[in-house]
């Protein structure tokens, strides 16, 4: 956004909360190639002990702090998820920008339950097209096509939809057990594919001439800036020429507090922020204020700065922090005869091999009686030995001990895991407002999230889960673990699931329901334009970047487009 | 509800925290902040003495460990991969003093699914649990942890895990969590932390460390990988070689 901003001839000002990162300094190798300061000490994510939020599970409770960062890991300094991602790079569904038309015409409309408030993006594949190409291409984006300008081409995605061009660098190269799925899903009649990865495949040189090398997969990618320059970031892909730009300014250590209104609310003038350094409070003026904190700190942002009404669930109304949702993510494991080694270190972050015949529009849902649904996929993005042994030698299993250890190694050495890695629907008792007890060290009050696991998605998790037992029969597994969400098993703040929260101020037809318009402008203060996958109205099963970034470059071209040469709501209220 | 008040722990003697404090200023070396001093100073092999525990409760640790990872036929246990060192080095670091962590009050206790919700640092986890535990050890079986023959400290140890033993305010579960946890991390993460010693732990993994280069392996087919490990620090991987 603040690339295509200058490049708009506008003056663009970042306040990151966190320090600067340049790769070749913070990303090097070997020092980067460190597990324990990595994933473990997450040298990378948001520091709490500076801002953190509540979490409850249901509306009657008393939220508490997320005290230590487990279940999902927020980014800080300059780059922010983006450098800490794994590089899984989607595009969407058609029919899951427009779920709850679909899903009625389909089903009628006695298919969505009563607390599910399903409601539509606003917003078209065939419009955002241009813009998922876009982002592929400035991400160096690997992977296979199925359909190009309505011509088939390649091995791709049977489900993908058409697209105006080809992936930009050719797809990764499978690991052995991604093979092995590869081969079973095949044999058993589904369609898989070469998952798309913002993990470069070739060398490769970006439209604003940023440089990518191939990927090797070292293994490092989730948690880490990448030291090959091969995972697509900011850091990488942007900053590089942005950096240049005499029209841009980068302030790091700048922890906004608010954005400031005008007497009428209707218009920002800008933003308060904490300088780090010297633990000042300054302002800075704007015409025009992009919020782009993380899906979980814009809708913080929005409610710390009277942007949009509060939602309240009790009354049905407001539109900041409603349709908060998640990912419904369960990692079962197939174990392989001791003669085959899955080499589980070796990986990337985005490569893999996955099948969308469970997440698939035309797969029928009725039977089942959920909505939404999930892709199953190989992604062995690097396992490192803290991690597995921390896992240790499955479910059931003894966690400590000589027999601990044994299954643990064995482990490590002779299995693969499995994701069913789904979509999350939204509830009117699941959302985000401000908590009425803690503080961040700004004396503000944290976030709280209230959020459990509901019916739909778990039966929508449990379903597709149990498919991969005949996966796992072609794969020769010697032994099976199908990890899956239990029903009415709180969500459970203490295990890592990802970091895809979503939600909390969506983009939609109706500002009565929907904190922004289709072009990720509030409503409310049409000066403000909020980035993230918090524009979201429901989640889906694949990962959010690929969408999020297609939505920053269609709000982008419409701020260049129509919005600087006459600012103002470009849709009428 | 019930609300917890943070207080440092003041169990061992005045003499032994002023010696620990001491102590601590003297070897402030931030080395987790910059690993290039770690390269220059590898961690000695000869066992020095803790830093932040003390003597009784280093050897609570060392054998507390050896127990969650045992030396057995697949390798060496916790006590040989100086995982006791480790979990000492690291109560020198800001996540030994929480600094990782949100720790504003109100502390309030709530359903596990919500987290963590002491007051407590890692240097308190192990300062008061260990206390607690020594003292009931005491108690039941005459005689402190380090001294019990090791299927009774499995047995304490699994009476921490399922929760049938609590070390006062702090839940079983919660401190054999944090001891499982660094206990591993000791074991298997690069040996310029102090742990891991001469790369054994990922030997025994088959986890080649730093080397972060899978170009040509990236599906061998099912065979293992074919070489050994290194780790981020140059020297340490000179010492396996030779």
């Amino acid at each position: 956004m603040a690339k295509e901003l200058t490049e708009a001839g506008l003056s663009v000002t970042i306040l990151e909360r966190g320090e600067d990162r340049h790769t070749a300094e913070t990303g090097a190798y070997p020092n980067s190639i460190d597990e324990l300061r990595g994933s473990v000490r997450k040298r990378l994510f948001q520091k709490l002990s500076r801002n953190s939020l509540t979490i409850r599970n249901r509306i009657d409770q008393t939220a508490l702090p997320y005290r230590q960062l487990a279940a999902f890991l927020p980014g800080e300094g300059v780059g922010g998820a983006g450098l800490h991602w794994s590089g899984c790079h989607f595009r969407v569904m058609p029919d899951d920008l427009r779920l709850r038309s679909a899903t009625i015409e389909r089903y009628g409309k006695k298919f969505i339950p009563d607390d599910m408030t399903l409601q539509d993006f606003d917003v078209t594949y065939d419009e955002l097209e241009p813009f998922f190409d876009k982002a592929e291409k400035v991400f160096g984006t690997s992977g296979e096509a199925h359909m190009v300008q309505g011509k088939p081409t390649g091995n791709g995605n049977v489900f993908a939809p058409n697209r105006s061009s080809p992936f930009p660098l050719p797809p990764m190269e499978d690991t052995f057990s991604a093979a092995q799925f590869r081969a079973a899903t095949q044999e058993l009649g589904y369609h898989p594919y070469s998952m798309p990865a913002a993990n470069a495949s070739r060398p490769y040189t970006n439209p604003y001439g940023c440089q990518m090398g191939p990927c090797n997969f070292c293994g490092y990618c989730s948690g880490y800036d990448c030291f090959l320059y091969s995972k697509a970031s900011p850091n990488i892909n942007i900053l590089p020429a942005l950096r240049r730009d005499p029209g841009f300014t980068l302030v790091p250590q700048a922890q906004v507090l608010r954005i400031t209104l005008d007497q009428s609310k209707k218009r920002a003038t800008g933003a308060v922020y904490v300088d780090l350094n010297d633990h000042h409070e300054k302002t800075i003026s704007a015409d025009l204020v992009i919020l782009g904190a993380f899906q979980l700190y814009n809708v913080h942002l929005m409610l710390l700065s009277g942007i949009g009404t509060p939602y309240d669930p009790h009354t049905n109304t407001g539109t900041i922090g409603r349709n908060f949702f998640y990912q419904t993510i369960t990692t079962s494991r197939f174990w392989l005869p001791k003669n085959r080694y899955t080499n589980q270190f070796v990986g990337a972050g985005g490569a893999g091999v996955a099948i969308d015949d469970f997440n698939q529009p035309d797969f029928d849902r009725g039977p089942h009686g959920f909505i939404g649904g999930s892709p199953l996929w190989v992604n062995q993005a690097g396992v490192k030995p803290i991690a597995a042994a921390s896992a240790g030698g499955g479910k059931g299993r003894p966690r400590w001990g000589a027999q601990y250890k044994s299954d643990m190694i064995e482990t490590y050495k002779h299995s693969l895991s499995v994701d069913a890695h789904g979509s999350n629907m939204t509830y009117r008792d699941v959302y985000l407002d401000l908590d009425p007890t803690w503080t961040n060290a700004y004396d503000q009050p944290l976030l709280r999230m209230t959020f459990t696991w509901k019916d739909n998605d778990v039966r929508m998790n449990r379903y597709v889960v149990d498919q991969l037992k005949p996966i796992a029969r072609a794969m020769g597994a010697t032994r099976t673990e199908l990890n899956m969400l239990d029903y009415n098993q709180p969500f459970d703040s203490r295990l890592y699931q990802t970091t895809h929260l979503g939600g909390g101020a969506i983009m939609g037809s109706n500002p009565r329901t929907s904190a922004l318009n289709r072009y990720l402008q509030s409503w409310d203060v049409p000066n403000v334009f909020v980035i993230g996958a918090n524009a979201f109205p429901h989640g889906l099963g694949y990962n959010p970047t690929g969408l999020l970034a297609a939505l920053a470059y269609w709000s982008a071209h419409h701020i260049r487009t129509t919005y600087l040469k006459s600012p103002g709501p470009l849709v009428p209220s | 509800m019930t609300h917890h008040h943070a207080t440092i722990p003041s169990r061992p003697s005045l003499a032994r925290r002023q010696f620990i404090k001491g102590a601590t200023a003297l070897a402030s070396a931030p080395f987790w902040r910059n690993t290039a001093t770690a390269r220059t100073a590898p961690p000695t092999r000869s066992p020095d003495l803790p830093r932040f525990f003390t003597s009784d409760e280093f050897r609570f640790i060392e054998r507390a460990s050896e127990c969650i990872l045992p030396h057995d036929e697949n390798g060496p246990g916790a006590q040989e991969l100086g995982v006791a060192h480790f979990i000492d080095q690291q109560m020198q670091t800001p996540y030994g003093h929480g600094e990782l962590w949100y720790r504003k009050p109100p502390f309030v206790s709530g359903p596990p699914e919500l987290g963590y919700q002491l007051p407590y640092t890692p240097r308190q986890l192990y300062r008061n649990g260990i206390y607690s535990l020594t003292q009931q050890c005491l108690r039941h079986y005459h005689a402190p942890f380090h001294q019990l023959p090791q299927d009774t400290q499995q047995l304490v140890l699994s009476h921490l895990e399922t929760g049938a033993l609590a070390l006062e305010d702090i839940p079983g579960p919660t401190f054999f969590e944090q001891l499982r946890s660094n206990t591993l991390e000791g074991a298997f993460s690069d040996p310029i932390y102090g742990g891991n010693r001469d790369m054994k732990g990922w030997i025994m993994m088959g986890f080649p460390g730093a080397r972060a280069d899978f170009m040509d392996w990236i599906n061998q087919n099912g065979a293992p990988y074919p070489f050994g490990p290194v780790s981020i620090s140059p020297s340490l991987s000179m010492t396996v070689r030779e």
